[in-house]
């Protein structure tokens, strides 16, 4: 459904951000990338949000290319960047402003309820947790009902107990919703807790150094054996890769990596 | 979940703060405030009913009062005043809007704020008084060189405040417009002109404020009306009554209208995390 095929990204002051990274994402799939810093899995995301050009390939979704944002796909960011001078419910109807106020503000009500604010509606951003503010910006990526969600570091910035009820509340809209989603991360536990596939990436150049798919049955138990073995995977994967050099980029010490 | 509705519960109990107690704190900090010239103008008062003082250059309250009340008895006062007001009116909206217009093209693009910042910069460093011989033989020594000095006064903080205000627009921000689709004319509507908002009207009140300034340089270089024409005649007739009328008006009108101007604002500025007056 959504195809990275050989992106290649280059940035202007030569940076090798992307290179050659295929990646192929089902309908209604989760995919979790995952790597170190400057891997490359965050401009992978922008790409296939369309607010960034990919320097040779592309990406298609139902092939269709993708070269600006694309109206069936969402972006959740690291931060909300909720408008401040916007309520919460303008916030959440900001991408539907096409649409007649009474249907506005139905999905609007709708998407709130999903991610438990229903009662938050008239209140502005800054009266939020950070946790709140976290869950108005999804609802608002959900209002238009994209059929990718792109999900940034989303949960990065939050507490560990904040971060575990967001995983619920994305896994009850995944299950309600079924949209698919690809969510970047560098928590191992989050991607081998959310995904059905996982991707994990190398820096210099970025690429996909290997690809584990979790059949592991829903819902997960965050610390049943299963899953720490499929941590325990990723992660001797995620070391290999950093320690690996790639051809070509001698210069760089393993350690320094 | 039940964690969740616990913490939403303490966020809100933790938000609104009660607003008798911050009346009440508000109405203790304007009596502190005032404490101190009161006491000063009481105090001289006092010294010169006494005869501890003369009075005649530096005349106590009561007869600044009545020379303020006598003005206004004969209207005089309130000839003077809608001179000078609408001086200050006229060249702030002109200032405003030509600093607005220009502020907004500087800031459209790098090209344009380096073909225009360099100069307006150069502009602004001479001394706006040092306009007052140009402008008087351009535009004559009636309105229209008052009005252009206090324009001139007005533009550049305006100016300032918009080129400064889109240089902060956080690209974040304009991302999320991005996402969503938005045109280049919904992206400036949407995003950009409620982002710089609150700076806008800043400046709009610093452009105010020097509006005031201006008007008495301009009323100075000569004028039959007006507040600053009050001054001036009080000072060539010896009347440091008159003069000090005049500047407590000037205070009363600047505080007025900025005051006003802050106000029509307060709707628009609501959603602002520091707007809520923290004591």
């Amino acid at each position: 459904m959504l195809s990275i095929e050989a992106v290649d990204k280059i940035y202007p002051n030569g940076t090798r951000a992307l290179d050659r990274v295929r990646l192929d994402v089902q309908q209604g799939e989760i995919v979790a990338v995952v790597g170190g810093s400057g891997c490359g899995k965050s401009t992978l995301l922008r790409l296939a949000a369309g607010l960034d050009q990919a320097t040779r390939g592309c990406i298609t979704l139902d092939g269709e290319t993708i070269s600006a944002p694309h109206e069936c796909v969402g972006l959740i960011f690291q931060e909300p960047r909720l408008l401040p001078w916007l309520t919460v419910a303008d916030n959440v109807g900001f991408g539907l402003s096409h649409l007649p106020r009474a249907k506005r503000e139905k999905i609007v009500g709708d998407v709130l309820a999903r991610v438990g604010l229903a009662d938050y509606a008239g209140r502005w951003p800054r009266e939020l947790s950070g946790g709140q503010a976290q869950r108005v910006a999804i609802a608002r990526a959900l209002a238009p009902r994209p059929k990718v969600l792109l999900l940034d570091e989303p949960f990065s910035a939050l507490d560990a107990f904040t971060r575990a009820s967001l995983h619920e509340h994305v896994l009850d809209l995944w299950r309600a919703l079924k949209p698919t989603l690809v969510l970047v991360t560098h928590d191992v536990e989050e991607a081998a807790y959310l995904a059905d596939r996982v991707v994990v990436m190398r820096p210099r150049p970025g690429r996909i150094s290997s690809v584990f798919d979790l059949d592991l049955k829903r819902p997960r138990d965050r610390y049943g054996a299963d899953l720490e073995a499929a941590k325990r995977r990723i992660l001797n994967a995620l070391d290999q890769s950093l320690r690996e050099r790639s051809a070509g980029d001698e210069l760089v010490p393993a350690a320094a990596i | 979940m039940d964690a969740i509705q616990q913490r939403d519960a303490a966020v809100e109990a933790a938000s609104p703060v009660s607003s008798p107690a911050r009346k009440s704190r508000f109405g203790a900090r304007f009596v502190l405030g005032i404490l101190l010239p009161v006491v000063l103008a009481a105090g001289w008062e006092f010294a010169v009913a006494k005869g501890y003082a003369q009075g005649r250059l530096m005349p106590p309250p009561s007869r600044i009062f009545k020379t303020l009340y006598d003005l206004a008895a004969t209207g005089e006062l309130w000839r003077h005043i809608f001179a000078t007001l609408a001086r200050v009116l006229a060249g702030f909206l002109l200032g405003t809007i030509a600093g607005t217009i220009v502020g907004a093209i500087a800031g459209a693009s790098r090209i344009t704020k380096e073909i225009l910042d360099p100069s307006l910069q150069g502009l602004r460093s001479v001394p706006s008084i040092a306009w007052v011989p140009l402008f008087i033989l351009w535009l004559g020594i009636f309105e229209e060189s008052k009005i252009a000095l206090i324009a001139v006064g007005c533009f550049f903080p305006v100016y300032l405040g918009v080129l400064g205000a889109i240089a902060t627009v956080d690209r974040k921000t304009v991302e999320v417009g991005r996402m969503f689709r938005l045109s280049q004319f919904q992206l400036v509507r949407r995003i950009l002109l409620p982002a710089i908002l609150p700076a806008y009207i800043l400046a709009l009140r610093q452009g105010l404020g020097l509006g005031w300034m201006f008007v008495v340089a301009a009323e100075f270089m000569g004028a039959s009306e007006g507040l600053g024409y009050l001054l001036v005649d009080g000072q060539q007739l010896g009347k440091p009554d008159q003069i000090l009328a005049s500047i407590l008006t000037f205070a009363i009108l600047g505080k007025i209208t900025d005051g006003l101007l802050a106000a029509a604002s307060t709707p628009f500025l609501t959603w602002q995390d520091a707007f809520a007056p923290k004591n």
